[in-house]
């Protein structure tokens, strides 16, 4: 791998965050969607190279804090970090996997779908438009995601005769455009069956590797991230929490952020959070 | 039939305004916005109309109500005009209920009310077509700064907003750009026909390719085709040249859906 010289085929990035910063680090943040507190002055810092799941009950706004990471929603209160510098939009040191849209896929092929992504924030002629050198350039960075995704076969069907599955490796080879070193992926196991899910872990899990990037990965569901992650991060109840999976997912822990008795059973290897008799995860 | 002026003059205009909708119409289609056009065009009409009760060029009223509403659109919008399909029909029976009192009050014969609707293609002078080509010209420019955005806007909204597009900004120039179209289409085609040339080819495109490029190429081409075959027969038969481009159009989307679903290039395994 040739480090971050290569941000693209549009002119210089801009200088790269010191790489001993840490790829997150939130101090004191709250947030807030409308009336709704996401976080109340929370604390933490994902470590260089992590792969953190990140868990909670449904609307407790993981959404929100990736969004906030993104520099898409601003802090109420204190200050986010990526690498040492702060949020905004545009930062490349990050792609970005949003949640599943539920509009229907276009009538493209996955190739385009991601040519239309690299600098498309940039005025002008679409990338792949565009005549010689700069073509060419762009057409070896699309190549270079397809292939870290293993996604080169889908290039040149339509997205609308993809399966889920396949549409999240797309979305996945888009997320890596531009060399980030942080991916945040939004539920991209959602709508998945289990064995698909475990497939994209263990992919984003190999990328991770080969390119020593750090990764946010947000889900409904811990197991299918068991013996991947090295870190869990729980946000419920305006808190969060982050360390090892032994030292988040207890009872008492999670019974603190969820606000009511949380069992947590363990059993052949899964691991099953039960809140007030209904099993979450 | 080019030995007239007025036939070459119409050949001229079609020409332009086709190939404006043929590209603009890709990304309206795209995006799932292909009423927004419909919706102006009724918008349009009011403003036609209302110009000529106070004594002005009918083209400019269109321009001005069309541009005024994509802009109040753009702005009143999300970003994206994807589920408003009630508001977007409420607002152009509206419009062209306004449009029908402007015309009580007028008084004029109803040739006016129906090259309005239906398109006065042969009635295009040469100021008329001067006025098509500069805008169309401007809208071209327009489009090609924007489509890099408007693309990646289209289809990933989120991450274009975290990329740092101004979706709403994107979103609203945009529709700015499908309102002037609208109001040239209107002079070919008229308010109610403007799906015709706007919309048609494509959806026909986007039904053959798969790749934005070919698919701007192919939609500019059924525009064309539409346009001037439309004129053509319209010459031979005698029939208006609106039937008949609205006819090609359907029949082009018709065809290509009938030669893909008989096993054409592409199989049809959408689930």
């Amino acid at each position: 791998m040739n480090g971050h010289d290569g941000h693209g085929c549009c002119g210089g990035p801009p200088a790269p965050a010191s790489p001993a910063m840490p790829p997150v680090d939130m101090a004191h943040v709250t947030l807030r969607i409308g009336d709704r507190i996401i976080l109340s002055d929370v604390g933490l810092t994902v470590p260089a190279g992590a792969f953190v799941g990140m868990l909670g009950p449904n609307g407790a706004g993981k959404s929100s804090l990736i969004r906030a990471i993104l520099g898409v929603v601003p802090v109420a209160a204190g200050r986010i970090s990526v690498f040492g510098r702060p949020v905004g939009r545009g930062n490349h040191d990050i792609g970005y996997l949003p949640q599943f849209p539920a509009r229907s896929a276009p009538r493209l092929d996955g190739r385009s779908f991601i040519a239309a992504a690299l600098h498309g924030e940039r005025w002008g002629l679409p990338c792949d438009w565009r005549p010689g050198r700069h073509r060419r350039h762009d057409a070896m960075e699309i190549d270079r995601v397809l292939d870290l995704v293993g996604a080169m076969h889908l290039a040149r069907r339509p997205i609308d005769h993809l399966s889920g599955g396949e549409r999240q490796r797309l979305l996945l080879a888009q997320a890596l455009l531009g060399r980030p070193r942080l991916l945040l992926l939004d539920e991209p196991l959602a709508s998945l069956d289990p064995h698909r899910a475990r497939e994209v872990v263990a992919l984003v899990d190999t990328i991770r590797r080969q390119l020593g990037i750090a990764v946010l990965f947000s889900t409904h569901d811990l197991n299918p991230l068991l013996g991947v992650m090295d870190r869990v991060l729980y946000v419920g109840r305006g808190a969060a929490r982050l360390g090892t999976v032994d030292e988040v997912v207890t009872g008492p822990v999670l019974s603190a952020l969820y606000g009511m008795p949380v069992e947590v059973i363990r059993a052949n290897g899964r691991i099953f959070v039960v809140a007030d008799g209904v099993v979450q995860s | 039939m080019f030995a007239f002026e007025f036939m070459r003059h119409a050949f001229a205009a079609t020409g332009i305004v086709a190939i404006l909708s043929g590209l603009v119409g890709y990304f309206m289609v795209l995006r799932g916005e292909s009423f927004a056009g419909h919706a102006l065009s009724h918008v349009g009409f009011a403003g036609a109309t209302g110009a000529l009760l106070v004594g002005m060029p009918p083209f400019w009223g269109l321009m001005g109500a069309t541009v005024l509403a994509g802009v109040a659109m753009g702005l009143g919008g999300r970003g994206t005009t994807q589920g408003r399909d009630v508001t977007i029909g409420l607002v152009l029976s509206c419009m062209l209920g306004c449009g029908l009192l402007f015309l009580h009050f007028l008084t004029t014969s109803a040739t006016r009310a129906t090259a309005l609707l239906f398109g006065n293609v042969l009635g295009v002078d040469r100021s008329m077509l001067g006025w098509l080509l500069v805008l169309g010209v401007g809208c071209v420019l327009a489009m090609a700064a924007l489509s890099r955005p408007l693309l990646f806007a289209s289809l990933q909204p989120e991450t274009a907003e975290a990329r740092g597009v101004k979706l709403r900004m994107v979103s609203t120039i945009f529709l700015a750009i499908v309102a002037v179209v609208t109001a040239e289409c209107v002079q070919i085609t008229g308010v109610l026909l403007v799906f015709a040339l706007m919309v048609g080819p494509a959806a026909t495109a986007q039904r053959l390719t798969a790749t934005p490029g070919w698919g701007i190429v192919l939609s500019v081409l059924f525009a064309i085709g539409a346009g001037w075959g439309g004129l053509a027969l319209s010459w031979w038969t005698d029939c208006p040249a609106s039937f008949w481009i609205s006819a090609l159009s359907t029949g082009f989307y018709l065809a290509v859906g009938t030669w893909r679903f008989t096993g054409g290039r592409e199989s049809t395994d959408e689930t």
